[in-house]
């Protein structure tokens, strides 16, 4: 395992659609100041967004940490809510819960979690109904460095 | 294509990134469904949308557009437009519809992205 370069949470707020967002666009200039190269910058924050928005839409609140390696940026996602009855089912392209008022954000067509998938080397999603739910993603970094 | 001709064209208004208007560029994505956005978007295209919310900057800084053009005159707030001024992402609006924006855009040379 590389050794850690950062390690940073953030807090995410459910159902604060005005706010709804910044923590990924914090992290994006955070990792941009610190040179991380754009395409994988671009595939992460986009993975960071995806499941801020999956919070915020879904949960009562959770934690966005961020943790960069030289090899890579992870990301855990960890969130009280409702949880996932069926991962698979919700990884279908279009499948989705969500409201109108959350479509009426521009969110909520079921295309999340496929995007977030799409964009990271490796994308795990673990759930509790009732409880939770827990989002770790991997991004590698193009060695140039 | 140059966002000014784009104003040109499409009568627009400029709400920010009056000084950015020499930016060039050459693709659309056009859709209501930030998520399409980001799952279609490749970076440094015009982005076309009719969703006003705080929301659609945010995209289209995550998606990393050059600018994004809001259609049938819809007007997002004063909060929107600043927070776009310190994105540094230009705004413009037109009175135009999606589909008239899209076929005239198209018929100047400008692609789609797929
Ligand atoms: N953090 C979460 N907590 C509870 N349910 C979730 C969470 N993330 C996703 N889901 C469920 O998975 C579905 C699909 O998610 P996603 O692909 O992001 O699409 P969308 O958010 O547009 O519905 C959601 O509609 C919701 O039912
Ligand atoms: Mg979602």
């Amino acid at each position: 395992m590389a050794a850690e370069l950062l390690r940073e949470s953030f807090e995410i707020q459910g159902r604060n659609y005005d706010k709804a967002g910044e923590v990924s666009g914090e992290i994006k200039v955070i990792l941009r100041d610190l040179g991380i190269e754009a395409a994988s910058l671009r595939r992460l924050v986009i993975v960071a967004f995806e499941a801020e928005m999956n919070v915020v839409m879904y949960a009562r609140r959770g934690t966005l940490t961020l943790i960069l390696t030289e090899e890579d940026v992870n990301l855990e996602v960890r969130d009280e809510g409702p949880g996932i009855p069926d991962i698979e089912l919700a990884f279908k392209e279009g499948y989705s819960t969500a409201s109108d008022e959350m479509r009426e954000l521009g969110f909520g067509f079921g295309m999340g979690l496929p995007n977030m998938k799409k964009n990271s080397d490796e994308l795990k999603v673990e759930s509790e109904v009732g409880k939770g739910t827990l989002v770790v993603a991997k991004i590698r970094l193009n060695s140039n460095a | 294509m140059k966002l000014s001709e784009i104003r040109e064209i499409l009568q627009c208004e400029v709400l920010a990134g009056e000084e950015d208007l020499q930016v060039e560029v050459h693709q659309v994505v056009a859709s209501d469904g930030m998520s399409e956005i980001l799952a279609f978007a490749k970076s440094k295209e015009l982005m076309i949308t009719g969703l006003t919310n705080i929301q659609s900057i945010r995209t289209a800084d995550i998606a990393g557009v050059s600018a994004v053009l809001y259609c049938r005159g819809k007007r997002p707030d004063k909060k929107v437009i600043e927070f776009a001024k310190q994105k540094r992402i230009p705004v413009l609006i037109t009175q135009m519809v999606m589909f008239d924006i899209c076929g005239i855009l198209y018929n100047k040379g400008l692609k789609g992205v797929s």
